[in-house]
């Protein structure tokens, strides 16, 4: 028995001895193998009396599991040591930069599109778009500005050369005209009609070109035709939208009179200026406030064009300017640098 | 419109102060865009006179003044200004004054006391110019405040009117506006006829009574051609943006500002019989008073006398009938022309004048006779002169019709109700009587406005005056309904995403661009030309995306930025006779992009390598899944003509792709070729339903073949025949590898393919991958002269 406890412990301790886990199978060997002590001892088990065998051949197999466990024991811290000598040495410099593309990024001015699109979508406006070479009708006499009317020189329009009565669009508001048309035909046998919640942003183009102003540029237009839109309902909306726009809940906002062909009465829309909070600063020119979009409700002549009642059925549209709103956002001093195409610009909005 | 505050004042005084009334007017809708002092911050400046002006003893240069400055003792003063003398009136900073330079305090002079500062226009602030002392006019009186004596303590007012209310290009009109936004009571009195005192007049005949329904005229004799105008009355014009000219023409304008009435003075010496109003004849000719000979159409109105045409009415006089230096005898001017025989005219000449902005947005035709009398009595008071009666030629005058106002539309439209009672008070203060009706008024609006036609327009006042900020701001209320959301469509948006994940920027570009770029890019010898260009390189439409990128890439070359991956979307421009929306154009939205530098940001362990025609390829083509187009080289204009396909998508051409011809690179700096493409956009957008496809339990077999093939064999052919050649069970055919070299003999080309195949029903057989694989060879060995490469 003590020869068997001895080798127990002879064995842990050769097995504990090796470093190398191949040479620790060579070790096992001696034990374990075909040619190993504990092999030999169970095969001279048969030359033991029949009453000793039992007792010795227990020893034997305890005495061998517990070699097992140990070499168990030590394969196992073996391959642990292992790992952590690979880890030791397998130690990146994390600060080094990461590969591949980058990210490319969208022109500010989509950004601030995409938040407006956003926003009306969020309470059920539809997107609508138009023709930027547009007809003289669409894009003043269906909005109640006939030829000679005063209100046309506040828009100095290109024209297409070659091709009367076409120009390049002033405003977005000739996509009001055209889907209000489209709407009506297409509700002709829906009565009463459906109400109408679009928004048109794009391009629109005037002949003017200077730090503030472009030759071309963006708007929105929206619209709203209900039996009940009313100029309160304006005001709310336009409220609501500048607000979640700047994200500023108590941005003050005022409407005051002015005048478009196409909407009686008719509201310009200045916002407290965000840079000053109202007190006076150069870029709202001391006055605290900044004029922002161009609304009103939808002037009678209009709905008369486009075959709308006008008794029956009100509206208001509205012009945003996204350009301006990005600026604002984003505190851009300069509206050229938006048509430019400096990646150095147009890279700080990603 | 711009206006002096003080001139303002003499016709209404409300209690409000300058910034006051500018935020009441801006809040009325008569946007105030400045209010600008008119002189310095300054103070302790009087009038004063020089008595004796002598050499200083110790300075050239320099005088030694004596000033009567209204004190009991004359002032010492030193003075540098070349143009001091004795007897001049001229202001004078006694010690303690305040300058916007700074401080005055006695002083020796060069050893000689000096006891204030006699001061130029500029050291005040008035000027710009150094033009010596000021000089003030001798009626000055000396010791009187000269803030008082020049009336310094008034403001420019700037007015942004809308065009609807021409009313208010007037002192009366603002005041007036004023009275009615503040309840303030007028303090303008009509002006009081003048009686003749000679009986010469010309007759006056009003050819075209709907054109010009009045005309009032008057003949004035022996007037002082040479009598100035009076210095309150230049201030006030030059308060309000008119330059003095001569006290004639300065009376003109003066009325008008005053009561908006554009009034004209012509030389009574030069005009042959009586006045007419007439349209244009064919073959005319007048010289007008800026310089410019024009042809006026026949549509144009004309005065006339019995020779010849005089002025263009309403719009700008002759100068061959216009008063000189040497008028003595006037025919004044003032009538009513419609705003429709005037609107848009002047333009067409390619100008605006005062009398044309005002009479195209309407001028009150009950005025001009009062306003004939208001010139005559200024006529005389500086000119001098004897009146002959006025001919007041009136024909049907234009009558406001009245407007019928519904209480309940009011609530309506505003979303706020608002009593008879308020309505009516409200109206009345716009001077509009409001009859009461059923329901509601009938409401006449007054001579001087041209913009209250219909319900609208009333109820638009009404808010006004009752305030745009007393309407409540009300979040809608609406029916909900969901809108479509079609699965089948794309938005813009995700197209964004998709080129922002593959490093693009976009960009936003002119819509016109150059011609040399139509020409360049887009072999376009006939691009679509505006009229009225605002510069040379934004003359045409583009009819491609592709110049606008390649503007962007040379700049920002140019700002050394070597890498550059640019989009854009936007609409392009074609003359199509099928057009669409528009006869005659087409204008398909694109989408444009290019590249240029590495294809990849310079990074470490990866070496650099400049992008090519396959990594935008790449792009392209994930830009369409689930969609696969078809690339056929093509010759592009623009593009390199090896390097460039036309991209087909079901046959149809959707696009292009290539790298820049070289000689386009060299000619726009660009130095190396960049890569560029263009897509129709709606294609893009449209997108297929997913269509699920049963997967197969069964293990997959990969076979890898390397085939030898003729250099100039395209790869999309040898696809097409070992997918035509092999069997049912084939899942994927996919190029992995192009070589040519070493090992490949000359002329030829080593394609590896890897060949994936599984059925969806069992375990594929050995025996019938080999099969499969065989089938493959011979019929790319057939079609392609293909090898296995060994």
């Amino acid at each position: 028995m003590q020869d068997l406890d001895r080798l127990i412990r002879e064995a842990t301790a050769q097995f504990a001895a090796v470093a190398d886990p191949a040479k620790l199978e060579q070790v096992k060997a001696a034990y374990l193998g075909k040619g190993g002590v504990l092999t030999a001892l169970l095969k001279g088990l048969g030359s033991l009396p029949v009453e000793e065998r039992r007792t010795a051949g227990a020893s034997i197999n305890r005495a061998k599991e517990a070699i097992e466990s140990a070499l168990e024991g030590r394969r196992a811290a073996l391959r642990e040591a292992a790992v952590d000598l690979r880890l030791r040495e397998e130690t990146l410099d994390v600060t080094l930069p990461g590969r591949g593309l980058r990210l490319g990024g969208v022109h500010p001015a989509t950004r601030t599109l995409d938040r407006i699109e956003a926003l009306f979508g969020s309470i059920g406006f539809e997107v609508a778009d138009g023709p930027e070479i547009e007809t003289d009708f669409h894009n003043f006499s269906a909005l109640n500005t006939p030829e000679n009317h005063p209100a046309r020189s506040m828009h100095d329009t290109f024209y297409i050369e070659g091709a009367p009565g076409l120009l390049l669009r002033t405003h977005t508001s000739p996509i009001q005209v055209r889907y209000m048309l489209g709407h009506v035909d297409r509700h002709a046998d829906t009565d009463p009609m459906p109400p109408i919640k679009v928004i048109a942003p794009g391009r629109v183009y005037r002949v003017d070109s200077d730090a503030t102003h472009s030759p071309m540029f963006h708007q929105v237009e929206g619209l709203w035709v209900d039996e009940n839109a009313s100029f309160a309902d304006l005001k709310g909306l336009l409220t609501d939208f500048l607000r979640r726009f700047f994200e500023k809940d108590d941005l003050r906002v005022r409407f005051r009179p002015s005048f478009f062909p196409f909407t009686e009465p008719s509201a310009e829309v200045d916002m407290g200026c965000v840079f000053c909070d109202g007190v006076g600063c150069r870029v709202c020119s001391h006055s605290g406030w900044l004029e922002i979009a161009g609304c009103g409700m939808v002037h009678p002549n209009v709905f008369r064009a486009v075959g709308i009642d006008c008794e029956r059925y009100l509206g208001f549209a509205f012009g945003i300017g996204p350009d301006r709103l990005t600026m604002l956002r984003y505190g851009i001093n300069d509206l050229r640098l938006f048509y430019d195409g400096d990646l150095r610009f147009l890279e700080q909005f990603r | 419109m711009q206006f002096s505050e003080n001139w303002l004042r003499t016709h209404i005084a409300p209690s409000l102060d300058s910034e006051g009334l500018a935020h009441t007017l801006t809040m009325a809708g008569l946007e105030v865009e400045s209010v600008n002092p008119v002189g310095q911050d300054f103070s302790g400046v009087v009038v004063s006179k020089i008595v004796a002006c002598e050499p200083h003893p110790g300075a050239d240069r320099l005088k030694l003044c004596r000033v009567d400055a209204g004190g009991e003792e004359l002032l010492q003063i030193v003075c540098g200004a070349p143009n001091a003398a004795e007897g001049l009136n001229v202001p004078c900073a006694r010690v303690g004054a305040k300058l916007p330079s700074g401080g005055i305090r006695a002083a020796k002079v060069r050893g000689v006391e000096s006891f204030g500062m006699l001061c130029s226009a500029r050291e005040l602030g008035l000027s710009q110019e150094d033009e010596g002392i000021m000089v003030l006019p001798a009626d000055a009186s000396p010791g009187q405040d000269l803030r008082t004596y020049l009336d310094l303590d008034d403001r420019c007012f700037t007015l942004k009117l809308t065009p609807n209310r021409g009313d208010c290009l007037s002192i009366r009109g603002i005041a007036r506006e004023v009275a009615a936004l503040t309840g303030d009571q007028l303090m303008t009195s009509p002006g009081m006829p003048v009686p003749a005192g000679s009986s010469s007049a010309r007759t006056i005949v009003l050819d075209e009574p709907s054109a010009c329904p009045r005309y009032c005229g008057r003949v004035i004799s022996g007037i002082d051609p040479a009598a100035p105008t009076p210095e309150w009355m230049k201030r006030r014009l030059e308060r309000c943006g008119v330059r003095s000219i001569s006290a004639l023409v300065d009376v003109t304008n003066y009325v008008m500002l005053e009561l908006g009435q554009p009034m004209h003075a012509f030389d009574n010496a030069k005009l042959s019989g009586g006045i007419h109003v007439r349209f244009a004849r064919e073959g005319e000719q007048l010289l007008l008073l800026n310089g410019q000979t024009i042809k006026p159409a026949s549509d144009t109105l004309l005065i006339a006398d019995e020779a010849e045409a005089l002025a263009l009415a309403g719009i700008m006089g002759g100068q061959e009938s216009g008063v000189t230096a040497t008028t003595t005898e006037l025919f004044l001017e003032s009538a009513h022309f419609s705003p429709e025989a005037v609107a848009g005219r002047a333009r067409t000449y390619g100008f605006v004048s005062e009398a044309s902005h005002r009479f195209e947005r309407g001028v009150d035709f009950l005025l001009a006779r009062e306003a004939i009398e208001r010139a005559t009595q200024l006529v005389l008071e500086i000119c001098g002169g004897v009146p002959g009666p006025v001919t007041d030629a009136t024909a049907q005058l234009p009558a406001r019709r009245p407007v019928r106002l519904r209480t309940s539309r009011v609530e309506r439209v505003l979303g706020l109700a608002v009593s008879d009672g308020e309505i009516q008070g409200l109206l009345s203060r716009l001077q509009m009587s409001a009859s009461p009706l059923e329901g509601g008024f009938e409401v006449l609006p007054p001579s001087f406005r041209f913009d209250i036609s219909i319900e609208e327009d009333l109820i638009e006042e009404i808010a006004r005056l009752h305030g745009y900020d007393n309407v409540p701001a009300r979040p809608p209320k609406a029916t909900l309904g969901m809108l479509p959301q079609s699965e089948g469509r794309r938005s813009k948006h995700s197209i964004r995403q998709l080129l922002t994940a593959r490093d693009y920027q976009e960009v936003v570009n002119y819509s016109f661009v150059d011609a040399r770029w139509e020409r360049d890019f887009c072999a376009n010898e006939a691009p679509i030309l505006l009229s009225n260009p605002i510069a040379s390189q934004m003359s045409v439409m583009r009819s491609s995306l592709v110049g606008g990128l390649v503007g962007n890439l040379a700049n920002n070359l140019r700002r050394r930025v070597g890498r550059v991956r640019l989009y854009e979307i936007g609409r392009c421009f074609f003359r199509d006779d099928a057009g669409g929306e528009i006869i005659g154009f087409r204008q398909p939205i694109r989408l444009g992009g290019l590249c240029a530098g590495p294809a990849l940001p310079e990074q470490w362990d990866i070496a650099t390598r400049a992008v090519d025609f396959f990594d935008v390829k790449g792009d392209v083509e994930a830009l369409l899944l689930p969609s696969k187009a078809e690339f056929v080289r093509a010759e592009q204009p623009g593009f390199h003509p090896g390097r460039a396909a036309a991209i087909l998508l079901d046959g149809r051409r959707i696009g292009v792709i290539g790298e820049l011809h070289p000689r386009l690179a060299d000619a726009y700096e660009l130095g190396t070729a960049p890569i560029a493409f263009e897509l129709d956009l709606a294609v893009l957008l449209d997108r297929s339903l997913p269509q699920f496809s049963d997967l197969s339990p069964f293990p997959p077999v990969t076979r890898d073949i390397a085939l030898v093939v003729d250099q100039d064999i395209r790869a999309e052919d040898v696809v097409a025949c070992l997918r035509g050649a092999a069997p049912g069970f084939l899942r994927n055919i996919h190029l992995f590898d192009v070589y040519i070299g070493k090992g490949v003999e000359a002329g030829k080309k080593s394609v590896a393919f890897r060949i994936v195949m599984q059925d969806t029903e069992r375990t594929l057989a050995d025996a019938e991958v080999e099969a499969a694989l065989v089938q493959i060879l011979a019929a790319a060995q057939a079609a392609l002269g293909a090898r296995l490469r060994g």
